[in-house]
């Protein structure tokens, strides 16, 4: 420590620190950053009074230009409607079916049920829609109630097995084990035969009996061949994709308790345009069918 | 060099401020050939900038046809025959790294001629101080109007020297938008008010930049905010090129008079203070080299001319080097100025400068015209198919860099069982190979699907792109084909 002295090169005084002999000039603050200084000050009065500022006991001085950050976001989420209104009339007027058939709603609405899908759907289905074991993969081609836009819009809409729906999707099957239908072997043997036309094991001894008993209660539904049926919902067995896992413990599961996947009536959460957006990103990933040829109409040809 | 200040070698005593205010520089009008070579230089440098945007050329029917044209929007730089992409861009650090090594090389040849004859700052400080004089007259006139009190003639003659200031800012300001839209479509819009508000906010800056870096700042910014006279005074060397006052031939100084009445023989320098009156940036010459001088050798015009009058010969003042300055004081024969040009230093750089411009050539006729990227998809991985096939999902980015529509094939190399489908296309027709159209000048996203039958092992394979015209050129991008068993390697 040193005392203050005047400096000789410069004339001023020094402050009275000294470390290793280096000391320092007490030189005024420049006259430019006290102006700025005081600027700011009088800026931050000014805002203070025009802006939300000084926190109160549950909330916050509100300001007079009545700014928030809620009240941003809000506009924005407005202009952004606006913006998007014409587009969204349009999809709200036109047919799923002519939206896949117009290439620029399709981009739309690919882009629209992507963000959407992001938010609704990604819980269960995944975020690439791969689904997980009872959450069906959406990429591929395998579709329980059916791949083309109209018939995912409208297992969409109204859901699979939702309360109060009478239109939901609503597949039946009996806990065969569980409710003594069948014996632990006897479903040992239908597992067997599942396999084998899975492609998953070599025919045996067990799937042969299991063959038999396939016949005479699961065939109804999911065909002879296992080919299953949209109609009721029946997954197809003959095939390289498996809800559940297609390993001999899962399969006994499956077939002992049975299963029943659910999925919400979207058609009653989520407004009609956002439901046809969603219809259609799902078809586009990779697995969307074409519509089936209308079936001509037996009762009008009759007539 | 000897020290020309002799207040620095004080003691620290308070005579020195760290503050100098600035002393108005009012450079007299001086003719001779360095002043035509300055006037040359600078016509080429103004045509350059005002005109270059104007020059049209035809780029076929999708392309702009404005010679030189940044265009952000669509993120292309067209020059001439060169368009380049955004990708390309190292195209432009290339031309960069040149100009600074060429900066190097003309330092270290020349000097600071960059300095002196074509820097924006020098050829607009020129500019405007040919305003200056042509409104209020050569150096004494504009001395004694500054010392005048404010009246209305004075008012008068500041009013329209600034607003020829203005309107040459505003020009300035005006034109560098031209390089970024279509030169007479911008121009248009821009009289009527529905340019990009873009164009208005930049030639504001650059008006108000040119305005008060050429009309009022002037030498300061060469002396205390430009890097680049510090850069140079570090690159120079016993060989450049310097305005040099050659005082062993010129000192003891004294006029033709003095030089009369005078027991001993005076120098050549007559002290007609003629070198500093020219000064653009007002220093006097005779005190040695300095940051100041830009070497810009209006002094050597002027004085050649004080010493044609007074029937000495010419030269007093001039281009020399450091060395040849060392020999000529000793009485030795000097290095032709030629011959101290090409001295091994500024070969090295010339040697750099080409080496860089030839690679940059090269690299330009070897380009690809187009070009292949492909993403796989992550998630999911891969996606097994009702009969047990396996389908991954690829984003393509097909480039296609001409100025025309190009039909592309794009084929599997390798994953021999595998085979191709777009998302607009029916898995049942997916092949080996696959034909697309892509339009001029731009990057087409494709999605594409890879089909490997039941049992397939992960494999790694690549796309090559080809274009079917008789031009060709293919591009090859690498990737991997997953399955439940993982990834290829």
């Amino acid at each position: 420590m040193s005392k203050p002295r005047l400096d000789d090169a410069t004339g001023v005084e020094t402050v009275g620190h000294e470390w290793d002999g280096i000391e320092e000039l007490n030189n005024p603050l420049p006259r430019w950053w006290l102006w700025s200084f005081y600027a700011c000050i009088v800026f931050a009065i000014g805002y203070c009074v025009a802006y939300p500022a000084i926190p109160l006991l549950n909330t916050s001085t509100k300001g007079m230009l009545g700014w928030s950050s809620r009240g941003d976001l809000a506009k924005e989420m407005t202009a952004e409607g606006l913006r998007t209104a014409s587009l969204r009339a349009e999809l709200d007027k036109a047919s799923i079916e002519q939206i896949a058939a117009d290439p620029r709603l399709r981009r739309a609405a690919i882009d629209g049920g992507h963000a959407a899908f992001k938010v609704n759907c990604v819980q269960c289905h995944g975020n690439g829609a791969a689904g997980s074991a009872g959450y069906p993969n959406l990429n591929d081609d395998d579709w329980l109630w059916g791949g083309d836009v109209a018939t995912i819009h409208q297992t969409l809409v109204d859901g699979v097995r939702q309360p109060g729906d009478d239109a939901t999707r609503m597949s039946q099957m009996p806990a065969f084990g569980r409710d003594g239908i069948l014996t632990a072997a006897q479903v040992q043997d239908v597992v067997s035969h599942v396999r084998v036309i899975a492609g998953e094991e070599k025919p045996s001894a067990s799937a042969q009996r299991g063959a038999a008993i396939f016949e005479a209660n699961c065939a109804v539904c999911h065909g002879a061949g296992g080919e299953g049926s949209r109609a009721v919902g029946a997954p197809k067995l003959a095939d390289a994709i498996w809800l559940y896992g297609g390993d001999r413990k899962t399969l006994t599961q499956t077939i002992t308790n049975a299963r029943y996947g659910v999925m919400p009536a979207w058609g009653s959460r989520l407004d009609p345009v956002t439901v046809k957006m969603l219809a259609t990103y799902v078809h586009s990933l990779g697995g969307g069918e074409e519509a089936p040829a209308p079936v001509p109409d037996i009762a009008a040809a009759a007539k | 060099m000897h020290a020309h200040d002799p207040k620095l070698s004080a003691d620290h005593s308070n005579e020195i401020g760290l503050y100098a205010k600035r002393k108005s520089v009012f450079p007299k009008a001086i003719d001779g050939p360095f002043r035509r070579f300055k006037w040359l230089v600078m016509a080429v440098c103004l045509a350059v900038y005002w005109g270059t945007p104007w020059i049209r050329w035809d780029r076929g029917p999708y392309a702009p046809d404005q010679a030189v044209l940044i265009d952000m929007g669509n993120r292309r730089f067209f020059m001439f025959d060169i368009e380049i992409w955004p990708h390309e861009f190292y195209f432009v650090a290339g031309l960069l790294i040149m100009a600074g090594v060429g900066l190097f090389l003309l330092t270290s040849a020349v000097g600071r001629a960059w300095c002196g004859y074509a820097c924006p700052q020098t050829v607009w400080t020129d500019l405007f101080q040919h305003v200056d004089r042509f409104v209020d007259g050569d150096r004494n006139a504009q001395m004694r109007l500054q010392k005048a009190p404010w009246g209305p003639a004075k008012i008068a003659r500041r009013a329209l020297k600034w607003s020829i200031y203005l309107l040459i800012s505003f020009g300035t300001g005006g034109a560098w938008i031209f390089y970024f839209a279509d030169a007479p479509t911008l121009q248009h819009e821009f009289w009527t008010g529905t340019a990009a508000p873009v164009a208005y906010a930049t030639t504001f800056v650059l008006t108000m930049t040119t305005f008060v870096l050429g009309g009022f700042m002037r030498e300061q910014v060469c002396i205390y905010m430009c890097p680049w006279p510090r850069i140079q005074t570090a690159m120079l060397d016993e060989k450049s090129l310097i305005v040099t006052y050659k005082d062993w031939r010129g000192e003891p100084r004294g006029s033709v008079k003095a030089a009369l009445k005078a027991a001993t023989p005076l120098g050549d320098c007559i002290d007609c203070m003629q070198c500093v009156a020219v000064c653009p940036t007002g220093i006097d010459i005779r005190e040695g080299p300095q940051i100041g001088c830009i070497t810009c050798a209006l002094c050597i015009d002027a004085c050649d001319k004080a010493m044609a009058d007074v029937g000495r010969p010419r030269g007093l003042i001039d281009y020399c080097t450091l060395e040849n300055a060392e020999r000529e004081k000793r009485g030795q024969p000097v290095t032709p100025v030629l011959r101290s040009i090409f001295h091994p230093r500024t070969l090295v750089y010339l040697g750099v400068w080409s080496a860089i411009g030839l690679a940059l050539l090269f690299a330009l006729g070897q380009r690809a015209r187009l070009d292949l990227s492909v993403a796989k998809d992550r998630n999911p991985e891969y996606v097994t198919l009702s009969d047990g096939a396996v389908r991954n999902a690829y984003t393509l980015k097909l480039r296609n860099m001409e100025e025309r529509p190009r039909t592309y094939r794009i084929a599997l190399q390798g994953l021999e069982a595998g085979a191709i489908f777009t998302d607009e296309m029916d898995a049942a027709t997916a092949a080996r190979v696959l034909t697309v159209d892509v339009a001029p000048d731009t990057t087409r996203q494709l999605r594409v699907y890879a089909l490997a039958p039941r049992g397939s092992k992960p494999a790694d394979f690549a796309f090559v792109l080809a274009a079917t015209d008789k031009e060709g050129g293919s591009d090859l991008a690498a990737t991997t084909f997953t399955t439940a068993q993982g990834n290829g390697q």
